[in-house]
């Protein structure tokens, strides 16, 4: 039945409204997915009574002064204050490094040059995880625990060599025809890179940028050693202390945890293209 | 200096024809500049990995030989006592758990994670309308923060709570049990949580590299008379090798290090039973809250020794054809 729709023009074939049975499946797909989320989101407009008598119910009627709470009394404003000011730190310092270094490594011919790159994709063989108690017992001797510091440039690190590994093979594929018109036109190799080459990798540099803004967003176990000032926590600290503290309060917890996944959803949604248009270049088969 | 010394990378950086400089310096000058240049551009990002993700992996070696509360320097040296002695933990039937629990994980995963979807990819691969909003829904999982996704969770199994609430509804009770509470169902839960939560990451890739396919071939397999399915079967899957084995290299790692998950949706005293700890979770137990430094590092030795063995084998069996191909994109 596809094979009957298929179109001849080879660029963009228009949609189909697909057969029921791809429907079916997209949906109970979409469903399992997504229908978790929905229940912590409805469940933050019932009240704790009503979730315990009948779990699985709808809000009736609906309670907003669950939501109202969280936002006045909680300490949500200031962990999603310390997250973005966080994951904003880690994507520039991720970006920037990771572009000079790739730059270096996909338009420079010098000796050693593979055997840095190897360097730095060793760090995906294991995992950060392995690192982490020594890696505070440094940041706590640097005076770098309870820092924003101490959080952002470990996740800097972390983020590297991945990062690396997208830009390199992007930056490499520039032909060498473009730096030699460059350089006649009077631009040594940093003005290249820097009027050139760094307008023209934009959507590779969105996408690196994407995965380290959210990886810094979602990270918990290096904030967890790393700030111990209930001040300085991030929204996912945030979620765990709050349902430590009020356990009792099945609705508050729900609340507290839809409101803190809403940025993320938020932003992901803005962004999918991008990350999964700028994950074929790394993929590429 | 550099240049001549190695004739392979020299001959390849003098293959282009040599041009007058507009700025008319010497070619010494000009190398000096060159190096200037790449130890100015690669040197911050050099300095940061190796400081903060090896040297660290250095420095638990060297705890590791230690008993050591974390304060001064660590001088009550015990060899591989941490390891292989009395108390080391290899002997501890929780960390022998733990280690259980990660392969239950990684295997687990591969298993389930993979062919689930690639089901759901190809699925969403096909051309219909509103394909993108199911895309949208069906990465939200892998949006979401594991804490998130771990407090989620926890809420919806409680005892009593919706999901037996519901098992009840459609008559299923005799399901029931004590998703997180019960020893022996625990890990399997939280593999369960796992799979929702990672199913999409397996997904987002497998649809990067399916854009990659070209439209050409499966029309042409159209035109010649294959059904979708043999389409997919022959033509299309074929050519998601490479992403298929990065994924499944990542999954290895990933499922090595688990840790968020766990934390936040098992409680601790399931976790101490051994019912649920992975590797993770048992070293920041030991090693962060009770502090036993010189202990906590020979976990973290032993996970980095585990998880640097089963990639390297992976490396070198299985990705061996993509180094060129996918991690790094293949030239041209």
């Amino acid at each position: 039945m596809v094979a009957t729709t298929l179109p001849q023009p080879r660029q963009r074939r228009p949609f189909s409204w697909g057969n029921p049975l791809t429907y079916v499946l997209a949906l109970a797909v979409a469903a399992v997915s997504f229908a978790p989320v929905i229940y912590v989101i409805l469940g933050g407009f019932r009240t704790t009574g009503q979730l315990a008598a009948d779990p699985a119910g709808l809000p009736d009627p609906w309670i907003w002064h669950t939501y109202a709470n969280v936002i006045t009394q909680s300490k949500f404003w200031s962990e999603l204050f310390n997250s973005t000011l966080i994951a904003i730190g880690t994507t520039l310092g991720v970006v920037v490094m990771g572009v000079c270094a790739a730059f270096v490594l996909s338009r420079y011919q010098f000796r050693g040059r593979e055997a840095l790159y190897t360097y730095f994709t060793v760090g995906l063989l294991f995992p950060a995880a392995a690192g982490i108690l020594p890696l505070y017992l440094l940041l706590r001797d640097l005076d770098l625990a309870n820092t924003y510091l101490g959080v952002i440039i470990p996740q800097v690190a972390f983020q590297l060599p991945i990062t690396i590994v997208i830009l390199r093979p992007f930056l490499a594929a520039f032909p060498a025809e473009l730096e030699d018109a460059a350089s006649i036109d009077g631009a040594d190799r940093l003005g290249f890179f820097w009027r050139i080459l760094l307008p023209l990798s934009r959507p590779a540099l969105v996408t690196v940028a994407v995965l380290a803004f959210v990886a810094s967003w979602n990270s918990f176990l290096l904030p967890l050693l790393v700030l111990q000032n209930e001040g300085l926590h991030t929204l996912p600290l945030g979620v765990q202390n709050f349902s430590a503290e009020h356990s009792q309060d099945t609705a508050g917890i729900l609340a507290f945890t839809s409101l803190a996944m809403m940025p993320a959803l938020l932003f992901f949604s803005l962004a999918e293209r991008q990350i999964v248009g700028g994950l074929q270049g790394a993929v590429k088969g | 200096m550099t240049t001549t010394g190695s004739p392979v990378l020299a001959g390849r950086a003098d293959a282009r024809p040599a041009r007058p400089r507009p700025d008319g310096t010497s070619r010494a000058a000009r190398n000096r500049r060159k190096w200037y240049e790449i130890i100015g551009l690669t040197g911050p990002a050099v300095i940061v990995f190796t400081v903060f993700v090896l040297a660290p992996m250095a420095f638990a070696v060297y705890y590791s030989l230690y008993r050591w509360s974390g304060y001064g320097w660590p001088t009550e040296f015990k060899g591989l006592d941490n390891y292989f002695g009395e108390y080391g933990a290899f002997k501890d039937p929780i960390f022998l758990d733990a280690l259980r629990n990660n392969a239950i994980i990684l295997v687990g995963s591969l298993a389930i994670q993979g062919p689930l979807a690639l089901g759901i990819a190809l699925l969403l691969n096909r051309n219909f309308r509103g394909r993108s909003v199911f895309r949208l829904l069906v990465f939200v999982p892998y949006v979401l923060s594991e804490v998130t996704v771990g407090i989620m969770w926890q809420l919806i199994l409680l005892r009593d709570g919706t999901a037996d609430s519901l098992l009840k509804n459609l008559g299923l009770g005799d399901l029931v049990t004590g998703w997180l509470a019960d020893p022996s169902v625990v890990i399997w839960t939280m593999l369960f949580i796992l799979t929702w939560k990672y199913t999409g990451f397996a997904l987002i890739l497998f649809l990067a590299g399916l854009a990659n396919v070209p439209p050409e071939l499966t029309e042409a397999a159209a035109i010649d008379g294959a059904s979708w399915w043999q389409t997919q079967r022959h033509v299309t899957l074929p050519m998601l090798g490479s992403t298929i084995r990065i994924w499944m290299f990542l999954s290895i790692i990933g499922s090595l290090q688990v840790f968020d998950v766990i934390w936040v949706a098992s409680s601790p005293a399931v976790r101490s039973l051994g019912a649920s700890n992975t590797m993770a979770t048992y070293m920041v137990d030991h090693g962060f809250n009770q502090r036993e430094w010189g202990y906590g590092n020979a976990v973290a030795v032993i996970l980095f020794v585990i998880s640097f063995i089963a990639a390297v084998v992976f490396q070198r069996f299985v990705l061996r054809r993509d180094i060129e191909g996918a991690l790094t994109t293949r030239k041209g």
